[in-house]
C-alpha cells in the first residue's frame, strides 16, 4: 500500500509538493490528476525514492521511502514521464536488461518476455532495434518493463498517452486485471474519461498541494452539488405545478420532461414518481444526467481561480 | 563483505556491458577508434623511423631514444581521449533522452551505477589505446628500432590507465552538474586544458629521462583520479541527476547561500567571531591538528634534506647568498627587512590566496603542498644557519619565532581549512548538492581568512617589518 504524511518536496524556494496525505490500499487504483506542473511527477519520483522529501514521510510496500530506499525501488514499477528506452537495443535485449537489474533468473526473464512482449502484440518485432518503432508501441514496451518484475506497486505517469484506442483499450485493461491481482496502482494522468474508468478514488492536485480526493461519486456530489435527474412522459407535462417531495428543486421545464435536483435519490425518487402517477402521467424514464469527471475537475478549477 | 563487494560489482558490469554493446552499435564511436588503432601506431612508426634516421646521420642518439617512449605516451593517449566523449554522452545523453530515470527508479545502487559508468567509457577506448601500443611496438620491432624498457613501458601503461579513468571521473562528476550535452561540453574544458598541460608535463619529464620524477607523477595522477572518483561517487545523487534548473547560473541564490554561511545567525562582529569564526576552528579541528603534524615533518624533512646535501649547498653557494638565503622562512631578503610593511603584508596575503586558489582546484592537495613547501624551507633555512655555524635555536628563537607565531599559525589555519575543502567535497552528503557544499566550504574558509588569518598575518608583517630585523640582527655572530 501507499501512505503518505504530510509529503513535501521544496526546490530553492518554490514548494513542488506541499502538505500531499494520500492512502491507497492492496486493489485500489488512485488517478491523480492536475495541470502540467502542479506536482505529480514530483509526487511520483518522491514515492519511488528518487527525490528525497524536504517534509513529511511516505510508506510504500511497508517500507519508508527515506529509511529504505532500495526495497522500496524494488517493489515498484515506475512507468516514467519520458519512456526512456535505449533505442539501439532490441525489445527482448530491454527487458532482459532489467530483468536482471530487478535480480529475476533466467527462466523467468525469459518466461515473462515472451509474455508481456505478446500481450501487448510486440512479439514478432521482438528483435528490431527500439529506435524503429512507433510512438505507442514504445509507450506499451516501457511498459513491459515496469510490469517486467511484477511490482506490488505501480506507479504509472501517463500509462495510454500516444496510443491508438485499441492499444489503450489493452492497456486499461491490463491496469484493471492487475487491480484485481491486489496491485496498489497510481496513474497520473489527464485523460480524464480514462481516470473515471479505471479509479477507485481521485485526487486533484493543484500547485502541490491536494485540493480535493474522493471516490468519483464523492468528488460529483461535493463539487457538483447534488444529482440531476431527468423525468421523460409520455404525453405533456402536467399544468399544475406539482406538489415535490422535499429535497427536489426544479431545475429546467420542457413540453414531455424537466429536470429537478435531488438531493437523496433514495428517498425522493419514489415519492416523486407517486406524485407523478396520482397526477396520471405516464413516466417513461427517470435517469440521472450524466456528469462526468470532466466537469468535477473544471469546477475544483474555478473554485480554486476564484479563491 | 567480499559478498556485498561481488555483488556491487556485477550490477556494474552489468550497467557497463549494456553501453558497451550500445556503443560498438554506434559507427561514430567505432569509427575513431578504428582509425586511432591503425593510423596513428603507424604514423608514430614513420615518426620513430624518421628520428632515427636522423640521429644516424647526425649523430644525436638522445633524440630518438626519447622521442621512441614519447610516442609510445602519445599513441597511448590519443585513444583514451575518446573517453571522454563517451562519458558525457553516456550520462549528459542518458539524461537529455530520458533514459536515466528508468534506471534511477531500480534498486540499482548509486556506487554501482556510477561504477558501471566508468567501467563503460574506459573500457573500449583503453582496449583501443592498448592495441595501438602494441601495434606500435610491433612496427618498431619490424623497423629494428630497440623498444622502451619495461620500466618505461609500465610507466607508459599505467599512466594511460589512470589517464582514462580521471578523464572519466571528471567527465562523470561534470555530467552530475550539467543537464545538457551542449552545457556538458562547455564544462569539458575543465578536464581537456589540465589534461593537456599534464601530458606537456609528462612529455618534459619523458625527455628529462629522470625515472624517479616520472613515478612521482604517476603516483600524484593516480591520487588525483582517486580523489576525483571519490568525489563523483560522494556527489552521485539521483535527486541531481533528474534536476533540470541546475544549468542556470542563479548568482542570488549563489550570494544568499554564501551569505548565510558565512554570517550565519550572529547579529553582531563579536557573535561572529565567537560562534562562526571560532565555531568553525572546533569543526575542523583534527584537520587543524593534522595539519600541525605535516608541519612539523616538513620542518624536519627539510633540515634533514639540506643537512645530508649542506656540503654540495656550501661548495656551490657563496657567503653573500647565504646571508641572503637566511631569513628566507621568514618571507624577504635580509636587505629589505624593515623596507616595506605592506610588501611584507601583501607577500603573506598572496600566499594565502595561491593556497586557496591551488587548493580548490585539487582538492586541497595543491593548497597543502604549497604549505608544506612553505614548512620545509624553514627546515631548510634552519639547516643552512648551522651548516653556515649559527645556532639554528637561537636564529629560530629570534628571527622566525616572534613574528613566525602568529604568520604560521595562520598559514596552519588556512592551509588546514582548504584541506577540510577537499575532504568534505570528497565525503558523501545526501540532501546536499555539490554547488552548496563547495559555496559552504568556501565560506568556512573565508571566516578563518577574514576571522583569524587577516589579523594574524597583519601582526607578524607589523612585527616582522618592525621587530623582527633588530632581533635578528643582535644575535648573528
Amino acid at each position: 500500500m501507499i501512505q503518505t504524511e504530510d509529503l513535501s518536496k521544496q526546490f530553492g524556494d518554490f514548494w513542488a509538493v506541499n502538505g500531499v496525505n494520500l492512502e491507497v490500499n492492496p486493489g485500489q487504483v488512485l488517478a491523480l490528476l492536475g495541470q502540467n506542473g502542479s506536482g505529480k511527477t514530483t509526487t511520483v519520483r518522491l514515492l519511488t525514492s528518487v527525490l528525497i522529501p524536504t517534509r513529511g514521510s511516505a510508506r510504500v510496500a511497508g517500507f519508508d521511502v527515506v529509511k529504505s530506499p532500495e526495497q522500496v525501488r524494488a517493489l515498484v514499477g515506475v512507468l516514467t514521464e519520458q519512456h526512456g528506452l535505449y533505442l539501439r537495443m532490441t525489445a527482448s535485449e530491454y527487458l532482459d536488461f532489467f530483468g536482471k537489474v530487478y535480480q529475476l533468473d533466467a527462466a523467468t526473464r525469459k518466461k515473462r518476455n515472451l509474455e508481456w512482449l505478446e500481450y501487448f502484440g510486440l512479439a514478432e518485432v521482438a528483435s528490431q532495434p527500439i529506435g524503429q518503432y512507433s510512438k505507442g508501441m514504445r509507450q506499451k514496451l516501457a511498459l513491459a518493463r515496469t510490469l517486467i518484475h511484477e511490482p506490488p506497486v505501480l506507479l504509472l505517469d501517463e500509462p495510454t498517452s500516444a496510443m491508438d484506442p485499441e492499444s489503450a483499450q489493452l492497456v486499461r485493461t491490463a491496469i484493471a486485471s492487475l487491480r484485481n491481482k491486489d496491485r496498489t496502482i497510481i496513474i497520473c494522468t489527464h485523460n480524464l474519461v480514462e481516470a473515471e474508468m479505471l479509479a477507485d478514488k481521485i485526487a486533484i492536485i493543484y500547485k502541490g498541494e491536494i485540493l480535493t480526493s474522493g471516490t468519483v461519486d464523492e468528488l460529483k456530489r461535493t463539487l457538483l452539488g447534488p444529482a440531476e435527474y431527468e423525468v421523460q412522459l409520455q404525453g405533456k407535462w402536467p399544468r399544475r405545478e406539482l406538489n415535490l417531495p422535499p429535497g427536489v428543486i426544479p431545475l429546467e421545464k420542457g413540453e414531455t420532461s424537466s429536470r429537478f435536483r435531488i438531493e437523496d435519490p433514495h428517498i425522493s425518487n419514489p415519492l416523486l414518481l407517486k406524485e407523478l402517477s396520482k397526477r396520471k402521467a405516464k413516466v417513461v424514464a427517470l435517469q440521472e444526467s450524466p456528469r462526468t469527471l470532466e466537469q468535477v475537475y473544471l469546477a475544483a478549477m474555478e473554485r480554486v481561480n476564484r479563491v | 563483505m567480499f559478498k556485498l563487494w561481488r555483488q556491487d560489482l556485477r550490477f556494474a558490469w552489468l550497467v557497463a556491458w549494456r553501453e558497451l554493446r550500445d556503443q560498438l552499435r554506434d559507427w561514430r564511436i567505432i569509427f575513431p577508434m578504428v582509425v586511432l588503432t591503425l593510423i596513428l601506431p603507424f604514423l608514430a612508426n614513420l615518426g620513430a623511423q624518421a628520428a632515427m634516421n636522423f640521429t644516424s646521420t647526425y649523430g644525436t642518439p638522445l633524440i630518438a631514444e626519447r622521442l621512441v617512449p614519447f610516442l609510445l605516451l602519445v599513441v597511448g593517449y590519443f585513444p583514451i581521449t575518446v573517453s571522454l566523449v563517451i562519458a558525457l554522452e553516456s550520462f549528459v545523453g542518458e539524461k537529455e533522452r530520458g533514459t536515466i530515470e528508468p534506471l534511477l527508479v531500480t534498486p540499482l545502487k548509486d556506487r554501482q551505477i556510477f561504477t558501471g559508468k566508468l567501467i563503460a567509457g574506459t573500457a573500449a577506448p583503453l582496449v583501443t589505446s592498448y592495441i595501438g601500443i602494441i601495434v606500435y611496438l610491433i612496427g618498431l620491432k619490424f623497423q629494428n628500432i630497440p623498444i622502451p624498457d619495461l620500466n618505461r613501458m609500465a610507466q607508459t601503461l599505467i599512466l594511460t590507465t589512470i589517464q582514462a579513468m580521471l578523464m572519466v571521473s571528471g567527465a562523470i562528476l561534470i555530467s552530475t552538474q550539467a543537464t545538457s550535452v551542449r552545457a556538458a561540453n562547455l564544462m569539458a574544458s575543465f578536464i581537456v586544458i589540465p589534461m593537456a598541460l599534464l601530458i606537456q608535463g609528462e612529455s618534459i619529464m619523458l625527455f628529462w629521462g629522470n625515472d624517479m620524477v616520472l613515478w612521482l607523477a604517476v603516483v600524484g595522477v593516480a591520487v588525483l583520479t582517486a580523489l576525483l572518483a571519490r568525489v563523483g561517487i560522494a556527489h552521485f545523487q539521483r535527486e541531481a541527476l533528474l534536476g533540470r534548473e541546475i544549468d542556470v547560473l542563479n548568482l542570488r541564490w549563489i550570494g544568499g547561500t554564501f551569505w548565510n554561511a558565512f554570517r550565519g545567525d550572529s547579529r553582531s562582529v563579536w557573535s561572529w567571531l565567537r560562534h562562526e569564526v571560532f565555531g568553525t576552528v572546533r569543526k575542523q579541528f583534527p584537520i587543524i591538528l593534522m595539519t600541525i603534524a605535516i608541519g612539523v615533518i616538513s620542518i624536519w624533512a627539510g633540515y634533514q634534506w639540506v643537512t645530508m646535501n649542506s656540503s654540495k649547498f656550501l661548495g656551490q653557494m657563496g657567503t653573500g647568498e647565504l646571508s641572503n638565503l637566511l631569513p628566507a622562512g621568514m618571507g624577504s631578503p635580509i636587505t629589505e627587512i624593515g623596507l616595506s610593511f605592506p610588501i611584507i603584508w601583501g607577500h603573506n596575503i598572496r600566499a594565502i590566496i595561491v593556497i586557496l586558489l591551488a587548493g580548490l582546484f585539487s582538492f586541497g592537495v595543491l593548497g597543502a603542498l604549497v604549505y608544506v613547501l612553505n614548512m620545509g624551507i624553514i627546515g631548510m633555512v634552519l639547516a643552512l644557519i648551522k651548516a653556515m655555524g649559527q645556532s639554528p635555536v637561537t636564529i629560530g628563537l629570534y628571527g622566525i619565532l616572534p613574528h613566525g607565531v602568529f604568520e604560521i599559525t595562520a598559514l596552519i589555519l588556512a592551509s588546514a581549512s582548504i584541506l577540510y575543502i577537499g575532504i568534505i567535497l570528497v565525503t558523501p552528503r545526501p540532501q546536499r548538492t555539490l554547488g552548496e557544499i563547495l559555496i559552504e566550504s568556501i565560506a568556512d574558509w573565508m571566516k578563518i581568512a577574514i576571522g583569524l588569518v587577516l589579523p594574524l598575518l597583519t601582526i607578524a608583517a607589523i612585527i616582522e617589518t618592525w621587530i623582527t630585523p633588530g632581533l635578528l640582527l643582535s644575535v648573528i655572530k
